[in-house]
């Protein structure tokens, strides 16, 4: 029975205190959240992107020469990690990594002190990967610097989502970097797999809607629950996955996070039954569609190796537009979003 | 002793069914008389505060704070505590035990109460159940009544067990105190720190259901009525969910000496006031969905609450500007419950004042059996609320008599001032 139900009959209209308007970002240059970017912006730093990736890079060296920015990593990481370094690195900032296994965090300093440190050492701009959901915003709210959330918990990985969507635009409608609502309409993306767990999955269902996308959910209760579908608008649920792969343009792959399941048990042979992409599958029912995963992969679980190596996999493309779309987040976090003109 | 008079302002005592314009004489801590307003004149020695234009009524009970001595000193003490509580027109103040040591014996009860403590109000312990609130071994309730401990209850380590809960009640019933359960099925909120709903999926927390809550209170209701006692008297703290509130309303029905109370936060806020996660929307029980805080309000409106009391969680600032889920759960409310409940619950949701004063002062203290207090009735305790109902005002977390500063309230329009709070007799505060 839902709340609703069991309440006792509601006599008159209520009018409750209304939710205070959100501050956040309170740097312009942050990127905490994909709901954080108008569609403009989006297409902004697609364009950015393009242009950055293709720049000499002695010219593109220029950028943000000698600029500081702090990587500030409480988990382990390969793609984001080093495709944040390089893209910060390219545009000529200066870059430093601070991880939790080799820093004061060590020893207690909280995120607030760290933060704060790091900005008195001079840092302009914080990337922050973070296992817990909403480190961003703390982070963000106490230091007042632009912060890239670079993964938070289960909550978001924006950047992920961007070049997700630089992925898909390639490949779906080569040729074109402005996006508007429709700009995906009738393109389907199915993600498959622990969504309960997944900060991509979060990101790329508050995101691809707003393009037009269907976004349909797939994986078994304990990593999808019914709730899923009110994150957003656009969103559905289809638990079988051979019926969804039938329906989708693209489909995202997730890896189960065995770090987050929290004491939960998964029988995992029943679970690659049901939810491993395997060759077969993708033939019978998404021949044409397009194979994704953020990585890491786990071969032989989530997907089958011939999948990840396949015709259909587009999952080092992906690591290959994390770079330039990093590069266009770290030039919007340092040169501010009005300050475009000139490097066009 | 010295004699107050309080004259002509408009008192409000529910409990004595009196409404209207009041002279009254305090005297040696109690109250001495009662006359028309204008009627009763200062006699040598008796100090006299002129209440034209104000509303005297009985001081307001919070049955549900955490002072946090002994042992976390850092995050609030008796005296700021009661200091806060003076502030907000508290007169009287029931102490949760789990400090540190958690108060599970007739010495710390008595330690509370020491003068040494500083209390600016009246405090009343609430005693924990179990030994160190692990639910495990019942403590000696009899001992911790003549100690003062006006109440037992495990609270936020609520009683799982069967066996334990129903000889806590048994026991309880047999020296005459009330079972206070903080209702939470812990096995079901493991990890958790927020609401279970499409807000924790969408900011990547783990949820509570309300399950958790409402399951042990119709597990605590089915352990009363198996015990067939008239005399057992559950009560359920911050009560925050809507299957919560019709388990309290059908025991009721039923004829059980089932009580409840609710905190401003569940009546006002829901789950989307946790924004990005904000830390001081962080208690628990947690921000709820808008059906269960619409279902607070009702239960307000038609009677079936019987107290509103804050929960008041001190934290220390540095506790709080941590992740969300690792921010420890509690805010404060001493210093902001009336004025919210008269912005919202009388204001808006037009509850009689009388109703409203009732919540927080006659019916917490019947439901404690606090003898003396929740009326100004000739011969009760001297403690007085005077306050302006007319006047809004904002408050300022920075401006508080607490430690501390974890209240989602700040900057929050307040309806009515506290002009005087007089605990038995004495001025504890007075607004500038």
């Amino acid at each position: 029975m839902t709340a609703a139900a069991i309440a006792a009959p509601v006599r008159r209209q209520l009018h409750p205190p209304p939710v205070a308007p959100s501050p956040f970002p309170y740097n312009k240059g942050s990127l905490l959240s994909v709901q954080d970017l108008t569609l403009d912006a989006v297409s902004h730093l697609l364009a950015r992107a393009s242009a950055l990736e293709n720049m000499d890079p002695l010219v593109r060296d220029r950028i943000l020469l000698k600029r500081r920015v702090a990587l500030l990593f409480y988990e382990s990481s390969t793609r984001t990690r080093t495709s944040f370094e390089l893209a910060a690195k390219g545009l000529g900032a200066d870059t430093t990594l601070i991880s939790n296994l080799s820093s004061s965090i060590e020893k207690g300093e909280t995120l607030k002190d760290t933060g704060l440190t790091l900005r008195a050492l001079g840092a302009e701009a914080i990337i922050l990967r973070h296992n817990s959901s909403g480190a961003a915003w703390l982070l963000e709210e106490t230091t007042r610097l632009p912060v890239l959330n670079a993964g938070d918990g289960m909550h978001e990985h924006p950047t992920q989502a961007l070049l997700d969507l630089r992925t898909v635009l390639a490949h779906m409608r080569p040729g074109i970097e402005a996006v508007a609502q429709d700009t995906l309409a009738g393109v389907t993306v199915t993600i498959v797999g622990d969504i309960l767990h997944s900060r991509v999955a979060r990101s790329n269902m508050l995101l691809l809607p707003r393009l037009g996308a269907r976004v349909l959910l797939c994986g078994p209760p304990q990593f999808l629950p019914e709730l899923a579908t009110g994150a957003g608008p656009g969103i559905s649920i289809e638990r079988d996955f051979d019926v969804a792969l039938q329906q989708s343009q693209v489909v995202m792959m997730l890896r189960i996070q065995a770090e987050r399941l929290a004491g939960q048990q998964i029988d995992l042979e029943q679970y690659k039954a049901s939810y491993q992409l395997t060759g077969q599958r993708l033939a019978s029912h998404a021949p044409a569609a397009l194979v994704m995963h953020p990585g890491p992969i786990i071969r032989g679980l989530e997907l089958t190796a011939g999948v990840a190596d396949g015709s259909q996999s587009v999952i080092l493309e992906q690591v290959t537009n994390g770079v330039a779309i990093r590069m266009a987040v770290v030039e919007r976090a340092l040169m501010g979003t009005s300050t475009k003109a000139g490097h066009a | 002793m010295t004699a107050l008079l309080l004259r002509n302002g408009h008192l409000i005592d529910p409990a004595a069914g009196v409404d209207g314009p009041r002279d009254i004489l305090l005297k040696d801590g109690k109250v001495a008389e009662i006359g028309p307003a204008g009627k009763l004149k200062p006699t040598n020695g008796t100090e006299s505060l002129d209440a034209t234009g104000l509303t005297v009524a009985p001081g307001l009970i919070d049955i549900h704070v955490h002072l946090r001595e002994p042992g976390q000193g850092y995050k609030e003490t008796i005296a700021t505590g009661t200091a806060a509580a003076a502030a907000g027109g508290f007169t009287a103040v029931a102490a949760m035990p789990n400090t540190a040591p958690v108060n599970d014996s007739a010495e710390i009860t008595r330690w509370m109460l020491a003068p040494e403590r500083g209390a600016h109000v009246r405090v009343y312990p609430i005693a924990a159940a179990t030994r160190g609130s692990k639910g495990e071994s019942i403590n000696d309730f009899a001992a911790l009544k003549s100690a003062g401990a006006v109440a037992v209850t495990d609270d936020g380590h609520p009683i799982l067990k069967d066996s334990v809960m129903r000889e806590t009640l048994a026991a309880a019933t047999r020296v005459g105190l009330s079972v206070i359960q903080h209702a939470e099925d812990t096995r079901m909120t493991q990890g958790a720190s927020m609401n279970a709903g499409p807000t924790a999926f969408k900011l990547g927390l783990r949820g509570m259901p309300p399950e958790a809550e409402s399951s042990l209170v119709e597990r605590d209701i089915r352990l009363v009525t198996e015990l067939r006692d008239a005399r057992t008297h559950l009560h359920v703290a911050h009560t925050s969910t809507a299957a919560a509130m019709k388990a309290v309303r059908t025991a009721r029905r039923n004829g059980l000496r089932v009580t409840c109370e609710v905190a401003p936060h569940h009546f006002l806020l829901t789950e989307e006031h946790v924004g990005f996660y904000n830390t001081n929307a962080k208690m628990n029980p947690p921000l709820r969905s808008a059906a269960d805080r619409d279902a607070m309000i009702e239960g307000i409106l038609d009677g079936i609450v019987d107290a509103i009391a804050t929960d008041h969680a001190p934290h220390a600032t540095h506790e709080k500007e941590v992740e969300f889920e690792n921010a420890p759960n509690g805010i404060t409310g001493l210093e902001t419950a009336l004025g919210l409940c008269l912005r919202w619950l009388h204001k808006e949701w037009k509850l009689p004042l009388g109703r409203v004063l009732s919540l927080l002062s006659a019916q917490p203290a019947a439901l404690l059996g606090l003898k003396g207090r929740g009326t100004l009735a000739v011969g009760s305790f001297a403690d007085v609320v005077v306050f302006d109902p007319k006047v809004e005002w904002i408050y300022r977390a920075k401006e508080t008599r607490s430690k501390a500063h974890n209240t989602p309230f700040d900057g929050w329009t307040m309806q009515g001032k506290v002009r005087w709070t007089i605990s038995e007799g004495r001025v504890a505060y007075a607004s500038a």
